[in-house]
């Protein structure tokens, strides 16, 4: 239906709120890019054939309600189910898991043990009880695991839409600005600059239209907070979005999406029609003077795009190339005109804002960093997922508590936040509070919230040479610093790693670390030196050992070390010269195999397959 | 009658700041972005052909050579990296005797490396097509290309 008055609007939200029937039962089908990849379409297939059955046969089904809902986040146990209200969490399941799920725990409410999580502890049955969540403070990204992102009335349902509804009812642009300023909330995107003062600055700024735009062209990899958002709350966005709309005054907006993300372009294309039908956007939005739109905009797969005003070239349809800033996009961007950019996640924090208030959302956080932060905690770590927790929170709480440590026993190295702009820090900092000025001073950065965790198998030297190449070949190449310098800090690096690393590439490093971040066009330029002045700072002894040793204490680096057979654990199976490539193994069954290290390419299936842990690396 | 090209430019409003888009489709459409179709877009967008170009040549999701049949994706996101996946991409470019951005002679497998896929529990991942694969090693890229071969 097509909403004309705000009061409309709020009379059908109450009426949808908590849908649910008495004594009903919802079935949460995480859908997210993560699960599905896991296989959750095929769960969610067998769910629908379970209950039309039910249906055929005159049980009660007609009160349970199946949703295919956005990420829950918890990515490792994927796919993930949950029956509300008792929010019974069963993790890995698969198709032929679902008749009894059905049976036992929707019709019944009896408990599936087999399909729980379980740690140490022994199983835990509800979903806020499991340390990864328990841990969490969820105030964006709560509502994922109990919405359609397909249904305006299911956002409606938990109080979406009620913080535009405010706006257009009792605030005028200026209130609006005062409040999102007093939230002090900072940009999500990596930058941390003031969100209200951007919003200011554009809504004073001169000229015949203005335009808001949402960068949701997350490039770091690791990072997939923003993917999650849109794919599973695509209606907090726009929300987000008209009321900063409201607030500077433009007509029209862009969500700029990377092409990359399928289903988060598409549940954000539904979302964008179900809200023009429900007249939440376009001409007189719920029947007021306020009108905007959103178009959709796929990036063509440049990480540079992520950059304000390459990202605003692109949409104009051109090259990705940065400016200089010397006059911000807020007075001159898109078309030349005034444009107000943010990220995802910091248009997803306007709601709330709006709807508890500054003085609410201040309470949360650090002096200079309020509200939440959603990280993607990846790597090394038994708990891989999405994770929202205060600002301030230190990275010792988001690995272990929430992540559950290191798997396999080993021990923790390092943990790279803010992409590849970012740091490697170190243990020693583990217990550093992470908002956006301890982290730079830390010498990383807050990022857009990718979290990578590194284990004593990972090497430093590796690292910063995998996101300086990575840096190479995204460098939009129209600075000569970041064009040529990078290309260097490369090579120096690929050297070190491949053995031929030469007195003084440490300080060569340095040297030209430093030029590229002092005189780089863009922020890519600019902080593209990150990991290596990081790792440098931190792991400067492993540096040392590769150049002066030829060593790799990690054994990462290939040209160090090579695969050899401890006589002592090898039993002769024979399996590692069976599944060996290049039949660079060889022995007599029952006896100690040996590696030919002419023949071996590295490819290290040996040492995969081995079930005695008797392919070992040793320094070449 | 109505060309493919024809069918794209229709779907966009004819003017510069389509061009991305539209090329995306014909991408999609054709697997690459040939000399004619570049050309004629530049034209009916009333884009500079040198510009046109640019983004041609600019964005990765461009390709001025056909793909092969099956693409396939290796993560080389920084989750991915951490847990191995220059080994997996080394074993596909052994076992396809191309390297990363080719594709096999005989126009079946294009090789590419991606920046994240965001499914980073799964790493390292190979998608081949639509099929994702979770945890792969390099004993097992061999398993998932015979795979693709025989569907």
């Amino acid at each position: 239906m097509r909403f004309t008055a705000v009061e409309q609007l709020k009379a059908h939200a109450r009426n949808v709120a908590d849908s649910l029937p008495a004594g009903g039962k919802m079935i949460s089908v995480c859908g997210g890019s993560g699960c599905r990849a896991s296989g959750a379409l095929e769960v969610l297939a067998a769910f629908q054939e379970a209950l039309a059955a039910l249906r055929k046969n005159g049980a009660s089904s007609a009160q349970v309600v199946l949703k295919e809902t956005g990420c829950h986040g918890f990515c490792e146990r994927g796919p993930l189910v949950v029956i509300r209200p008792g929010n019974i969490f069963y993790q890995r399941v698969g198709p032929e898991d679902v008749a009894e799920i059905v049976a036992k725990t929707v019709l019944k409410g009896e408990i599936v043990e087999s399909l729980l999580y379980k740690d140490g502890e022994g199983p835990v049955v509800h979903e806020e009880d499991i340390p990864f969540y328990k841990h969490q403070t969820r105030q964006v990204f709560g509502d994922n695991g109990y919405i359609s992102p397909r249904s305006v009335d299911d956002y409606l349902g938990r109080g979406g839409y009620q913080a535009l509804a405010k706006v257009l009812e009792s605030m005028t642009p200026e209130q609006v600005i005062a409040e999102v300023e007093a939230s002090s909330l900072r940009g999500r995107g990596g930058g941390g600059f003031p969100t209200g003062r951007k919003w200011r600055s554009c809504r004073e700024a001169a000229g015949e239209r203005r335009y808001v735009i949402c960068n949701a062209d997350e490039g770091d990899p690791g990072a997939y907070m923003d993917r999650s958002i849109l794919e599973g709350n695509p209606h907090r966005v726009i929300e987000g979005m008209i009321i900063g709309a409201f607030a500077v005054g433009a007509g029209q907006g862009y969500v700029y999406v990377r092409a990359e993300y399928p289903l988060a372009v598409e549940n954000l294309r539904l979302a964008l029609s179900e809200a023009r039908e429900a007249g939440l956007l376009g001409e007189n939005i719920l029947g007021t003077k306020h009108s905007f739109d959103i178009k959709i905009s796929r990036g063509g797969g440049a990480f540079v795009c992520g950059e304000s005003t390459a990202l605003m070239r692109s949409l104009e349809g051109k090259v990705g190339e940065p400016r200089t800033k010397h006059i911000h996009s807020v007075v001159s961007g898109f078309h030349d005109l005034p444009s107000n950019l943010n990220n995802v996640e910091t248009w997803a924090n306007i709601p709330l804002i709006i709807n508890r208030g500054a003085d609410w959302y201040t309470r949360t956080g650090t002096k200079h960093s309020k509200g939440t932060k959603l990280f993607s905690l990846v790597g090394k770590v038994v708990n891989t997922g999405l994770v929202e927790v205060p600002m301030g929170a230190t990275l010792r709480q988001i690995i272990f508590d929430i992540g559950g440590g290191i798997p396999a026993g080993k021990a923790f190295k390092a943990v790279q936040t803010g992409g590849p702009s970012g740091g490697c820090l170190p243990a020693s900092m583990l217990d550093l509070p992470v908002d956006f000025d301890e982290l730079s001073a830390a010498g990383s950065m807050m990022g857009s919230g990718g979290m990578i965790v590194m284990d004593e198998e990972t090497c430093m030297v590796d690292v910063a040479r995998y996101f300086l190449g990575f840096l190479v070949e995204e460098s939009c190449g129209k600075c000569t610093p970041c064009r040529e310098g990078i290309y260097q800090l490369h090579t120096i690096l690929d050297n070190i790693t491949r053995g031929l690393g030469r007195p003084g590439d440490i300080e060569r490093l340095e040297a030209l670390a430093e030029t590229v971040r002092d005189t780089s066009l863009c922020a890519l330029g600019k902080t593209a030196a990150n990991p290596v002045l990081s790792t440098l700072r931190y792991f400067r002894e492993e540096y040392r050992r590769h150049i002066e040793d030829r060593q790799c204490p990690a054994g990462v680096c290939r040209a160090l070390f090579r695969y050899d057979i401890d006589a002592e654990l090898c039993t002769g199976c024979t399996r590692c010269a069976r599944t060996c490539p290049q039949g660079a193994v060889s022995g007599k069954k029952k006896e100690p195999h040996q590696i030919d290290p002419a023949a071996c390419i590295k490819c290290g299936i040996c040492q995969d397959v081995c079930r005695f842990g008797a392919v070992i690396k040793v320094p070449a | 009658m109505k060309t493919a090209l024809d069918e794209i430019l229709c779907a966009y409003e004819a003017s510069p700041e389509s061009l991305i888009a539209v090329f995306q489709d014909v991408q999609e459409r054709f697997r690459y972005l040939s000399e004619q179709h570049i050309r004629e877009v530049a034209a009916r967008l009333e884009v500079p052909l040198p510009q046109a170009y640019a983004v041609a040549t600019f964005y990765n999701a461009f390709s001025l050579r056909p793909k092969g049949k099956y693409i396939i994706k290796i993560c080389l996101g920084t989750a991915c990296h951490v847990r191995g996946a220059p080994r997996i991409l080394e074993e596909a470019e052994r076992l396809l005797g191309i390297s990363r951005g080719e594709t096999t002679p005989d126009g079946k497998f294009s090789l590419e490396t991606v920046n994240c896929l965001g499914a980073c529990a799964l790493g390292p991942i190979m998608v081949v097509g639509e099929k994702s694969h979770g945890h792969v090693t390099p004993l097992t890229v061999q398993d998932i290309l015979k795979e693709t071969e025989k569907s």
